[in-house]
């Protein structure tokens, strides 16, 4: 009842219109990772899938933003089924790519946003090595690149009012970490993805 | 603001449902007979327009039969969305997002409200006057300077374009005709009519007959032949129509002329930033016409004139 109330209105705040330029909709292990501008894009992103690949698809946000308050708890344990991870001081005991691997199993999906944290240039940041040790780690999980755009204009970094813009949200071409490429070389790789899909 | 429905208005809806039925069966008739590629595609839009005009008749329908508010309400939904399509179509800044706020939250809805209780000597300047200058001092607020008077100008537009004047589409039901009390609601209905049919007539037109482009850097489809039929056929019709106004036929016929003129140019204006943007249509919304502001880009630029017409020439004011 709250997810669907959720999805509607994020459906509704966002405007988004929805894209699969590359890959379709499919019930399989996958990461998506996105660029990273305002604080709906994980709900936006999450929302814009159809409903039973939104069951198996697992949110991978900050635990400092996402454990504040009651309301933010709420969503994020009960309605996203969020993987919360520390950004700030990973530990042997509190990493985050451990977390994120034992949150893939073997039948959940993980939105991650690769940048760390939300970006107010126009220009992406760059990726941080997560990305490529999940992607060494599963070699079996489909690692799928989106572009969200204009929700940064909905609701920019630092402002609480939204404004009722059309946002879009783009799926990609699923990407494969090839046989001894490197860290830096995959990064950029997968960045060059996201950027691409601007194109589309 | 109730509308009361006399036999006149069971004309004019009567006339519009056989034309959509018409239409339709015509869609119908040409999906079976069509066989090339290009002639399906054509048919398929075509059909795909029928239908949403089925559902923004019925809409529009609907919102007439609520009495005025009914419609008010339904403009200002209408500006929502176009405003909405325009302003993501615009490059804005961090620094127009509290302005950008104001635009769609309270001028938006203050406007409909002044339509709504029918004050013109505030309806018709809040935004010129009012708006005009308080949006670029929200802005100037905010601190950012960059590319300050282009940004300001295109929030500034988009408030003219798609609150401003297709808020005078409702505003027509609050002009006091003398021998027309209560009867606005016809006004309104052979307005929107008249400019909508214009658009469709010069589709046809164009689609039939059409050779020699108006602007081909601006609007591939608009041709001379489908300007010169679509605005004949549209302005007879309007005339022939009289008798649901205020007019007699021969002002009919000069008012629906003003109508498609005016949304003509709405339509080459509203490509034309299209086309500055590189995008074919402002939106999805409506299936086979694009988006919102897509369909109503006529409506924009004809409302005002129509309304300051009527009001110049048939109220006593």
């Amino acid at each position: 009842m709250t997810k669907t109330l959720l999805v509607a209105l994020a459906r509704l705040v966002s405007g988004a219109n929805v894209r699969w330029a590359g890959c379709g909709p499919e019930v399989r292990q996958r990461v998506y990772f996105a660029n990273h501008t305002s604080n709906l894009d994980g709900l936006v992103v999450w929302a814009s899938l159809p409903p039973r690949v939104r069951a198996l698809t697992r949110l991978v946000g900050a635990r400092d933003y996402w454990s504040k308050g009651p309301l933010r708890r709420y969503v994020a344990g009960r309605v996203l089924n969020a993987v919360l991870i520390e950004r700030k001081k990973p530990t042997a005991h509190d990493n985050p790519l451990a977390d994120m691997l034992a949150a893939l199993g073997d039948r959940y999906s993980l939105i991650i946003f690769p940048e760390g944290g939300r970006q107010t240039g126009l220009e992406m940041a760059p990726f941080k090595g997560g990305l490529f040790h999940l992607a060494k780690d599963r070699p079996d999980v489909e690692f799928v690149p989106v572009l969200i755009e204009n929700l940064n204009r909905i609701l920019p970094k630092g402002e609480f009012l939204s404004v009722p813009l059309l946002g879009s949200v783009t799926f990609g071409a699923p990407l494969k970490l090839e046989t001894g490429e490197e860290k830096v070389r995959f990064l950029e790789r997968a960045q060059a993805a996201v950027k691409a899909l601007r194109e589309l | 603001m109730s509308l009361q429905f006399d036999k006149q208005t069971f004309w004019l809806v009567g006339g519009v449902l056989a034309l959509l039925v018409f239409s339709s069966l015509i869609g119908w008739w040409l999906s079976l007979r069509v066989t090339s590629d290009s002639g399906k595609a054509t048919v398929q839009n075509f059909n795909a327009r029928t239908r949403a005009w089925w559902t923004m008749v019925a809409v529009f329908g609907l919102a007439m039969a609520t009495g005025g508010i009914g419609s008010v309400v339904l403009f200002a939904l209408t500006s929502f969305l176009a405003l909405r399509e325009f302003i993501t179509l615009t490059p804005t800044r961090r620094g127009d997002h509290r302005s950008l706020f104001w635009v769609f939250f309270i001028i938006l809805p203050l406007q409909y409200y002044l339509i709504a209780i029918k004050w013109y000597g505030l309806f018709s300047v809040m935004i010129p006057v009012y708006a005009f200058l308080l949006i670029p001092i929200r802005a100037a607020m905010a601190g950012d300077c960059e590319n300050f008077l282009e940004r300001t100008a295109k929030v500034q537009w988009g408030l003219m374009v798609c609150v401003y004047c297709v808020s005078y589409v409702p505003a027509l039901l609050s002009l006091d005709i003398p021998g027309y009390e209560g009867q606005n609601g016809k006004l309104m209905f052979y307005f929107v009519l008249v400019a909508q049919i214009s658009d469709v007539l010069q589709y046809v037109w164009g689609k039939t007959l059409g050779r020699h482009k108006i602007a081909p850097t601006v609007s591939p489809n608009k041709t001379w032949e489908g300007f010169i039929g679509g605005v004949a056929c549209a302005t007879l019709i309007g005339a022939a129509l009289w008798w649901a106004t205020p007019f007699t036929p021969l002002a009919s016929a000069g008012m629906s002329l003003a109508i498609t003129l005016m949304g003509f140019g709405g339509g080459l204006v509203m490509s034309a930033i299209k086309r500055d943007r590189g995008v074919k249509d402002y939106g999805t919304l409506i299936e086979g016409h694009g988006g919102m502001m897509d369909r109503i880009d006529s409506l924009c630029f004809a409302a005002p004139v129509f309304f300051h017409l009527t009001r110049y020439f048939f109220t006593p004011t």
